[in-house]
């Protein structure tokens, strides 16, 4: 058992964990094509996953902070998305690539600059007079999360609002006799550079250097000269804004918003940084793409289960590795 | 001349009251060490100190300026370096990251560095390696390390010798002993043949107050006050 457990890890630990997951699901599918489909499906949702949640987990990591309010930003970006888009129909409408896609950067710029702004006040006016106080967080950020949602109805209205994408990323692409929808190879890469930015950042400059040593031992930091309190709200804010920028990449995946989005958004979020182990990023992706991956193969497999399959795959997964696959060291 | 005073520093930790009154003058230059039983509130004083917990009333003043209400950040920023009890090191950091962080630009001094290397060889040998994997003693050396990477006026230092093996024990005490050439330390210690050999002034804490203070030379001289302040059994 020892030998099998060290050869795991030689071999990349719990990395392996997807491609696991993943070769079982071939044998029960038992279709190549199929099992090509789902699995392209579930990586793309895992990346737009990860985006949503990577936030959360660096803030928690860092200041101990609940915030039950992330996914608020989620939807946000995703219904300022949508606006975007309608209003720049033109563009977006026209047979240029490249106008295409300047609407659509202009829909992410527009929500990532939100997310800054929206979580700079976010932080301060509601996480900063709770710090260390978790009853108060979670009642407190609930409450942010309805008013966001109120908001949402109020600008937008209570209809499903439908999100229009450009025809370069409808459609898709025949390998073989395997369909892979464009759109989800497009937010595969783009969560693929995100997260290479993210953790570039992280591992190869001096600001990483103090989150990553904040999530460990924040007080250590602060004797060492550092205010942890004023790196946590740049923190806040880039999180609140890659949460936006998933906002932004759901909207165009499923292509139909209601202000529900958020609500429903905050479970899958909080189960991917449990599974992934409050703090790391690493943790973060691995958690996104076992609950992309399981989502779809259960999906297919037994529809019944769909909605349990989250919870489920937390249960398991928590009682393997209580703290998570990949957790920050603490 | 004085470089840090205390003056009838109470601290509460939330509803219990810890520090009762805490009067002490620490000198420039030396070792300075605080003695006490367990539980007698020495790192607790250490803590307030490094503004970890806030004294009130009382204050703390460094080199005459009042710093008992400043972030911690700020104090360490005036010369003041930190050794928790728990050695705080970063586990997921290696060495190279733990120290670099502790420098203020973000950049090695070649001096300094080759003075840590020489006094804690390990550091250099396990300078790429996660700091979770270094053994009890090389973490010690390497929040020790840390302390003194860069120029600092004083290091608090939490009980440097816990558990650690005899041997280590005296090439710390090298260490320190070299260090406090060019840097005061306040030295918290359970260890007294260790504090014994190193400290010039000291104080003994117990039961929140300062309970004596002097030259550890009259101290050593005294075996019956030894008996009544740090004995377990009073
Ligand atoms: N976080 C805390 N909450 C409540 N009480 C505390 C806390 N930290 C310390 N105390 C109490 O304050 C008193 C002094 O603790 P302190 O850690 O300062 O003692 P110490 O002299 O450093 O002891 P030791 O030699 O065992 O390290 C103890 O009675 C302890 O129980
Ligand atoms: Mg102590």
């Amino acid at each position: 058992m020892d030998q099998v457990n060290k050869l795991i890890e030689r071999l990349g630990g719990v990395y392996l964990l997807p491609v696991a997951v993943s070769l079982i699901a071939l044998v029960l599918i038992g279709v190549p094509s199929s099992w090509v489909t789902l699995t392209v499906a579930g990586l793309a949702m895992g990346m737009m996953i990860f985006l949503m949640a990577s936030g959360l987990s660096l803030v928690f990591g860092l200041m101990d902070v609940l915030n039950f309010g992330h996914s608020a930003f989620v939807s946000f970006g995703a219904f300022i998305a949508a606006s975007v888009l309608a209003w720049l129909g033109g563009w977006l409408g026209s047979d240029s690539i490249i106008l295409n896609s300047m609407a659509i950067l202009a829909a992410f710029i527009a929500a990532f600059q939100f997310g800054l702004a929206a979580g700079w006040f976010f932080e301060t006016v509601v996480i900063k007079p709770v710090y260390h106080d978790h009853l108060r967080q979670i009642l407190i950020t609930m409450g942010a999360l309805i008013v966001a949602e109120q908001m949402i109805l109020a600008i937008w209205g209570g209809a499903p609002m439908s999100v229009p994408r450009p025809s370069f990323l409808e459609g898709a692409f025949l390998i073989g006799d395997v369909a892979i929808e464009i759109y989800r190879v497009y937010a595969l890469i783009l969560g693929g550079l995100v997260y290479i930015a993210l953790y570039l950042t992280l591992n190869r400059t001096r600001i990483g250097l103090l989150i990553r040593a904040g999530v460990e031992n924040r007080e250590m930091v602060e004797a060492l000269g550092f205010r942890i309190d004023r790196l946590f709200v740049g923190v806040f804010m880039a999180g609140s804004a890659l949460a936006a920028m998933g906002g932004v990449m759901w909207a165009g995946y499923e292509t139909l918003i209601t202000p529900a989005l958020g609500a429903e958004m905050m479970i899958v979020v909080f189960i991917v940084v449990i599974i992934g182990g409050l703090g790391s990023i690493e943790g973060t992706l691995l958690g996104a793409i076992m609950v992309g991956l399981v989502a779809n193969y259960v999906g297919f497999l037994a529809p019944k289960l769909a909605l349990a399959s989250n919870m489920i795959l937390m249960m398991v997964i928590l009682l393997w590795r209580p703290n998570g696959l990949k957790p920050a060291v603490k | 001349m004085t470089l840090l005073s205390l003056n009838s520093m109470k601290t509460n930790i939330g509803q219990y009251s810890v520090l009762h009154d805490i009067s002490i003058n620490v000198p420039e230059g030396g070792v300075f060490v605080l003695l006490g039983r367990n539980g007698a509130g020495k790192t607790t004083t250490l803590r307030s100190i490094m503004g970890l917990w806030k004294p009130s009333p009382g204050s703390v003043t460094f080199r005459g300026q009042d710093i008992t209400n400043l972030h911690t950040a700020d104090i360490a920023r005036l010369g003041i370096a930190f050794v928790p009890e728990n050695m705080g090191i970063f586990g997921g950091l290696t060495i190279e990251e733990n120290l670099i962080l502790a420098t203020k630009t973000g950049q090695f001094d070649q001096t300094r560095l080759d003075r840590v290397w020489e006094l804690f060889p390990a550091m250099k040998t396990f300078w790429t390696k996660q700091a979770w994997s270094l053994s009890g003693g090389q973490k010690q050396m390497l929040a020790v390390s840390r302390a003194i990477i860069e120029q600092r006026d004083l290091i608090l230092i939490d009980e440097p010798t816990k558990g650690l093996a005899p041997s280590i024990i005296d090439a710390m005490a090298d260490a320190f002993r070299e260090i406090s050439e060019t840097t005061t330390i306040l030295l918290v210690e359970q260890n007294f043949q260790f504090a014994k050999s190193l400290g010039r002034d000291m104080a003994v804490i117990d039961d929140g107050r300062i309970a004596h203070a002097g030259t550890m030379a009259d101290f050593v001289a005294d075996k019956e006050l030894q008996e009544s302040l740090l004995s377990l059994s009073a």
